[in-house]
């Protein structure tokens, strides 16, 4: 079986079926680094372009470590926004790293829909890495993997997405996913960090994270974004924390066996208390391990290298 | 010079609908009636079966010049509405330097002359810069030509320095137009808040950006007894408003735009930048409500807000790409879509695009009386037509509706007694 699509752009666009078979390659790639030698041909002549218009160290050193491991060369593409020239658009930047024959390009950008419109004009492959609030699917596909590696299946699973859903592309795709896959998925945050209409994907929406907590397998916090106090969010982090952050009295609200996840980078003592995130329950550095291994499953799906 | 328009079916709204001759000459119209005859030099223009309307008037345009010339010039604009069946069109002051002073406002009427199209009417800045802190030298904006003062698209957000203003526009009688958003409530946004743009991850601009600033301006109206125009005005919440201040007989007059009756929300999916306007595309229900609106009279004209843009400027990713489409070409097939719908008579539509804003403004126009400016349009209701963006006169190409098939065409064009569009002519 194969991913019959040009692009992975967004999970909102992938059927339950893809979303399983992305988890299902994933898992012989996951094989492959924990061996001696963490190297497969399986990309050998293909190169893939990390184009990151937006600073990321922990998703693009991801992706340069899953693209290296398939014997793919990479190049990393970061035009900060401020030097592409003012005229220049994102297609032309893009033709441009495809008349280097790219057959992949991984793109990072703070607007939503970038990926879409890249897609659109380009013939290489592109894979969303993150556009604006819109989506990110790989990191919603790693969280999935990680959730799958702990033995839980997804139908009926209880998931809290805890923080600020509105500006959150990862709190995004997880409930795309989420609600696909058969889960039961629960949003956890103040009325101001809610996006208009979420309900209506299939979320639940708790204000109060005792009650949105009761139960849960999975607890996943959003990284909050400091600079937006001052916008009118929430008051001050000190209220925020205390409202909204997981302690560890609050992980005990929720199922015995839960585990708890967080896309980094963390705040500590603010969405979630130091002794939470290196407690038993935290699989947070699973989730990054794991990317590498979900990573390369996607490179190799979207590369064509199994047709 | 004189021109016999033969045997159309004449519009001229609230005066007179019925199969009858125009006659125009030096200029003005001459003549209305049935079976005029053409003096010996005039030249015979055979209308039957098409429609004979004054020429439209726009009271929203924005032609660009001076400062953005690559997106449209007034040569360009004027040709493009022209082509559209409008004869006078109104210009939005943000253009570079804003017209907000009597030397850009003398500018754009010379190039207005120059081109020798449309009567472009500039529509003078309300505060200095559009900056929202000093008023504009409004009393000479107005002796230099200015028809309404506007900071349209960076609305004046002190609701002291709105006061003033209106108060200050009664000594001259102009109408003050307010594109009507709340920039904090808007900040950032990009389209209509809602379910669409919680799933695309763009910031939206909720309809209560609107509303709110429609209900401050209705409030400072009263206050004033300014004449006030709200500009596009796309929501319920608007409509409702506006009906109910229009009750209680305050001074308003509003707009509203083809592609806010025509269009949703829906139409930003894929990101598609021609669908990023601004006030955004709404919902059903506001769509709804528009017509409604405009089928009661609570919104009294259709205006384009003509907004051309290059292509490679709407070619960004949709938060990067300007707010704005063009119009003029497209506004009356749409328009009379309208009218097949049922929501408008014929007579109605005709009156939003002519009368109706000429009154808003109190301009001199949107009349076929005799002795009035022959400013003229002649257009085939039935002529079936695929719009296509490359043949539009105006130098940008930004529309949504590229590829709809669409009923309605102009034939003629006639400004001041003078044709300056003919279908399947290429002008000068």
């Amino acid at each position: 079986m194969s991913l019959k699509r040009k692009d992975l752009l967004s999970l909102a666009s992938l059927s339950a079926d893809e979303i399983t078979l992305i988890l299902e390659t994933a898992d012989s790639f996951k094989e492959v680094t924990g061996r001696e030698i963490k190297k497969v041909p399986a990309l050998r002549g293909k190169t893939v372009v990390n184009l990151f218009f937006e600073p990321s160290t922990r998703t693009r050193t991801s992706f340069e470590l899953a693209a290296k491991r398939l014997s793919a060369d990479v190049i990393n593409f970061a035009p900060s926004s401020s030097s592409v020239v003012k005229g220049e658009t994102l297609l032309d930047t893009a033709r441009n790293i495809e008349a280097m024959q790219a057959d992949i390009i991984v793109l990072r950008h703070s607007s939503a829909g970038a990926a879409e419109t890249l897609a659109n004009g380009v013939k290489s492959s592109v894979i969303n890495a993150g556009d604006g609030w819109h989506e990110h699917p790989t990191q919603a596909l790693l969280d999935l993997y990680t959730i799958r590696q702990r033995g839980m299946s997804f139908k009926g699973l209880r998931v809290a997405i805890v923080g600020d859903v509105s500006h959150s592309r990862v709190a995004r795709s997880n409930i795309y996913a989420l609600v696909k896959l058969g889960a039961e998925v629960r949003l956890v945050g103040p009325p101001t960090m809610m996006p208009c209409g979420v309900e209506k994907l299939g979320p639940k929406v708790y204000h109060h994270m005792d009650e949105g907590l009761r139960d849960v397998n999975v607890i996943m916090m959003l990284r909050l974004q400091l600079e937006r106090q001052g916008r009118a969010l929430f008051p001050t982090i000190r209220e925020y924390s205390r409202l909204y952050g997981l302690t560890a009295d609050r992980v005990r609200l929720a199922d015995t066996g839960v585990i708890v996840m967080h896309p980094g980078p963390i705040n500590r003592g603010v969405e979630i208390a130091p002794e939470v995130a290196d407690s038993l329950s935290s699989v947070i550095l699973d989730q990054v391990a794991n990317g590498v291994a979900v990573r390369m499953g996607i490179l190799y799906l979207m590369s064509g290298a199994n047709s | 010079m004189s021109i016999l328009i033969k045997g159309g079916r004449v519009i001229d709204p609230g005066r007179f609908v019925g199969t009858v001759d125009v006659l125009i000459d030096n200029g003005k119209i001459s003549a209305i009636g049935p079976n005029l005859s053409a003096p010996v030099e005039a030249r015979t223009i055979h209308a039957s079966g098409k429609l004979v309307m004054p020429g439209f008037v726009d009271l929203h345009v924005h032609f660009r010049e001076p400062g953005f010339e690559y997106k449209e010039t007034i040569q360009s604009g004027s040709a493009a509405a022209v082509a559209g069946g409008f004869t006078t069109v109104c210009c939005m002051p943000n253009t570079n330097p804003v017209n907000d002073n009597q030397a850009v406002t003398e500018f754009m009427l010379e190039r207005s002359r120059l081109a020798g199209l449309a009567n472009v009417l500039p529509i003078g800045a309300i505060t200095k810069g559009s900056e929202g802190k000093e008023l504009a030298e409004i009393g000479d904006l107005r002796r230099s030509g200015c028809v309404a003062i506007s900071d349209d698209g960076k609305p004046v957000m002190n609701s002291l320095v709105m006061r003033r203003a209106m108060e200050y526009a009664l000594a001259f009688d102009l109408a003050v137009v307010d594109h009507c958003e709340d920039l904090h409530l808007a900040e950032g946004g990009c389209m209509n808040e809602g379910l669409i743009s919680t799933e695309l991850g763009l910031p939206g601009i909720p309809a209560a950006a609107e509303d709110v600033m429609v209900a401050r301006n209705l409030s400072l109206s009263e206050l004033t007894g300014a004449r006030l125009h709200l500009a596009h005005i796309s929501t319920a919440g608007s409509v409702r408003m506006v009906r109910e201040a229009k009750g209680r007989g305050i001074q308003v007059t509003a707009e509203a735009c083809p592609h806010h009756f025509m269009l949703t929300e829906e139409l930003v999916r894929g990101y598609n930048t021609h669908a990023k306007m601004n006030p955004p595309l709404r919902t059903w229900t506001d769509v709804h409500a528009i017509k409604e609106g405009l089928r009661d009279g609570t919104i009294d004209v259709i205006a384009t807000d003509h907004a051309p843009h290059a292509t490679q400027e709407k070619q960004q990713d949709f938060t990067e790409a300007p707010f704005g489409i063009v119009g003029l070409e497209t506004a009356l097939p749409l328009t009379l879509g309208l009218v097949e719908e049922g929501v408008l008579s014929l007579e109605q539509a005709v009156q939003k695009l002519t009368s109706a804003p000429a009154a808003a403004f109190g301009l001199n126009k949107g009349t076929l009386a005799v002795g009035a400016d022959a400013d003229v349009v002649i257009v085939d209701q039935y002529e079936q037509w695929e719009v296509d963006p490359s043949k539009f006169r105006s130098k940008s190409r930004n529309t949504p509706f590229a590829g709809w098939k669409v009923k309605g065409r102009v034939t003629v064009t006639i400004v001041g007694g003078r044709v300056v569009f003919e279908a399947g002519v290429t002008e000068q």
